[in-house]
């Protein structure tokens, strides 16, 4: 599904990511853990596209189409999706108005029919239930004066509506209290499927309690230094992240 | 205490940047000479309003019928008043009186509409809302590009009146549109709020000043505007509160979106404060579009035009949230959708008219001017700033 090859990202002329490498097949779930500093969010904002997030060298490829010659729109229409660690507030654009226009100009990309009002309303309906989102909050402007809980939600009944087909989740248990968590993992876990992938970007092993991984990577000093298990992630969460050399 | 109108039949009142209220708005630099005097001219009934019922007053080149006054009664009524401008290369004005008696309650729909290239419009509406009476006024100002035109109003108020106002603007090469309100206090509100969205070369003033003289009176004020191109957008608000006007509340508010490189916005929001335990705030801001809030849009799928379209329809749109009545906000909600996606001609010369020059003459440079108590232009960095005092 992803395959990334010796990626090398620059944020105003300041490298970060220096020579990653990764690969995650269909049907699977990768953690990247790292410190802080490490260009964990780096790697979600190249992948998907962030004007300013400089590629200086390697590849990124998504069902092996070049994912670095697409616009941010062209990629999300292919079935990328990043959940952002703090997902915008976008003052005068109800919820709802937000979710069809993406899912309409996403449909209108791959050239497929737009969701008529009726069938737009009936699967936002399902998929808000599911996250325990009241409809009334989907008429408010998206995100503004959410709670941190409400606004992961909002991503991930984002990602529900939108069906993609790789999922990049950065720092999606930030600012979650237990119960939040749980249902924003029970979100994520209801999209696993064999035709999907997804990278969870965390700091913290507590995400993965929920959210297992198939592979735990670590991102340090702006490479993948170790890859293993979901035992990789618990060692981790025991030793730290310094045998790594974090500010390599 | 009110300055002198303007009359483009006497070039003496003409303003020019050396008179403060007037820096950023330089008449007489455009107006070289009178312009010949519109002739008559009608129009079929209808306008931007017409779907939403209420009697007709249409002001044609600035000919309006002899006892032409525009008088509410009592609760619910609705008048569209429309200006037309229907004469190239010529010019018009006129003065209307608007009467909302004691306790009754207008809606007044009011459009200026610019059929016609190149003229000079001048109108001015003398409006009084008496106690406990409301007055809605809708401004939708569609001017052609090559135009100048003004328009003033004057508001009395008694005890207790609402007056609110929401303007919607697409400027002309210079266009005004100034409110004056005596504030009476005494339970009084007002509300001021307007929208400009410029594109080629268009000018557009929001000038207002609203004078407490009375305790407990309240002010709301809210204006959006969005630059394209090389378009200015000026905003004066001047809010004065005067001695002994005690627990008046006042707010006033000005932010602006530069979306072109060549753009300008001027603001001068002002609080004259003489009274005590009053509560008064302004904010202004310049900037460009939210470039965050773009990449998340497009990294859901939404084309990059797209997105600039929503968010700049959002951002304006603020300015529409707080007109109450819904048929009302609708209408202008698609004005003002229909200006975003197909920006208005930005230069007369697309008309291939020829007789403008002689009245108009001179290109609006848009030279900043200098000492600029709040101006940005060309570089659309966040600028300028709020106060708050108590």
């Amino acid at each position: 599904m992803l395959s990334i090859s010796n990626l090398s990202v620059s944020v105003g002329d300041k490298p970060i990511l220096k020579g990653l490498s990764l690969d995650v097949p269909s049907g699977e779930v990768h953690a990247v853990m790292g410190p802080n500093g490490a260009g964990k969010s780096t790697l979600g904002y190249t992948l998907a596209g962030r004007p300013g997030y400089e590629v200086t060298g390697g590849t990124a490829a998504m069902l092996g189409e070049d994912l670095l010659a697409l616009e941010p729109e062209e990629r999300a229409a292919r079935g990328l999706f990043l959940s952002f660690q703090y997902p915008l507030e976008i003052p005068g654009v109800p919820a709802l108005t937000f979710l069809r226009t993406a899912l309409n100009a996403q449909r209108r990309a791959r050239g497929e029919a737009e969701a008529t009002a009726p069938e737009f309303l009936k699967l936002v309906r399902a998929k808000a239930a599911e996250l325990r989102i009241d409809m009334e909050m989907l008429k408010r402007p998206l995100n503004v004066g959410f709670s941190g809980g409400e606004k992961k939600r909002m991503e991930v009944l984002q990602m529900a509506v939108l069906a993609p087909r790789l999922l990049i989740l950065d720092e999606t248990d930030s600012g979650l209290d237990i119960d939040a968590l749980k249902i924003v993992a029970d979100g994520v876990n209801a999209l696993r499927s064999p035709d999907r992938a997804m990278v969870v970007i965390t700091h913290y092993q507590r995400l993965l309690d929920y959210i297992r991984p198939d592979r735990v990577h670590v991102l340090a000093g702006g490479r993948i230094a170790a890859s293993g298990g979901p035992e990789l992630a618990l060692e981790l969460e025991a030793g730290g992240y310094d045998r790594y050399g974090a500010a390599a | 205490m009110t300055p002198a109108r303007l009359d483009i039949t006497q070039p003496e009142t003409w303003p020019n940047r050396r008179v403060e209220d007037w820096r950023w708005t330089d008449v007489a630099r455009v107006l070289r000479e009178a312009p010949p005097p519109s002739p008559q001219a009608s129009v079929e009934p209808g306008g931007p309003f017409a779907g939403l019922g209420g009697d007709e007053l249409a002001v044609v080149n600035g000919r309006a019928p002899a006892d032409a006054r525009i008088i509410a009664d009592g609760p619910g009524q609705v008048a569209r008043l429309r200006f037309v401008s229907a004469t190239d290369g010529t010019g018009h004005q006129a003065r209307i009186i608007i009467e909302v008696k004691p306790g009754a309650d207008l809606l007044l729909l009011e459009s200026q509409e610019g059929a016609a290239a190149g003229y000079v419009a001048n109108h001015i509406l003398d409006i009084d809302v008496g106690a406990g009476g409301r007055l809605t006024r809708i401004v939708l100002a569609a001017d052609a590009a090559d135009a100048l035109a003004f328009t003033r109003a004057d508001v009395t108020m008694g005890g207790h009146a609402a007056f609110a106002q929401t303007v919607l603007t697409t400027g002309a090469k210079l266009q005004r549109i100034e409110t004056r309100v005596s504030h009476p206090g005494k339970g009084a509100s007002v509300r001021l709020d307007g929208l400009y969205l410029l594109s080629g070369e268009r000018h557009a003033d929001a000038t207002s000043e609203v004078d407490h003289t009375g305790l407990d009176g309240q002010t709301s004020q809210l204006t959006k505007g969005v630059v394209r191109e090389r378009g200015r957008g000026v905003f004066q608000g001047r809010i004065i509160v005067r001695e002994g006007a005690d627990g008046t509340d006042a707010r006033m508010g000005h932010h602006a979106l530069i979306l072109g490189d060549r753009g300008e916005v001027d603001a001068k929001p002002e609080l004259e404060i003489y009274a005590d335990d009053v509560a008064c705030a302004h904010g202004n801001t310049v900037g460009a579009l939210d470039e965050m809030a773009l990449f998340y849009l497009r990294s859901r799928g939404v084309p990059e035009a797209e997105a600039r379209a929503l968010l700049t329809e959002a951002f304006l749109g603020e300015a529409l949230d707080r007109i109450e009545r819904e048929d009302v906000r609708e209408v202008c909600r698609a004005w003002l959708a229909e200006r975003l996606s197909s920006p208005p001609p930005s230069s007369g010369a697309e008309r291939g008219r020829g007789t403008t020059r002689r009245v108009v003459e001179g290109a609006a440079q848009s030279a900043a001017p200098d000492l600029a108590p709040s101006t940005a232009s060309r570089s659309p960095s966040p600028a300028g700033g709020g106060g708050e005092e108590r």
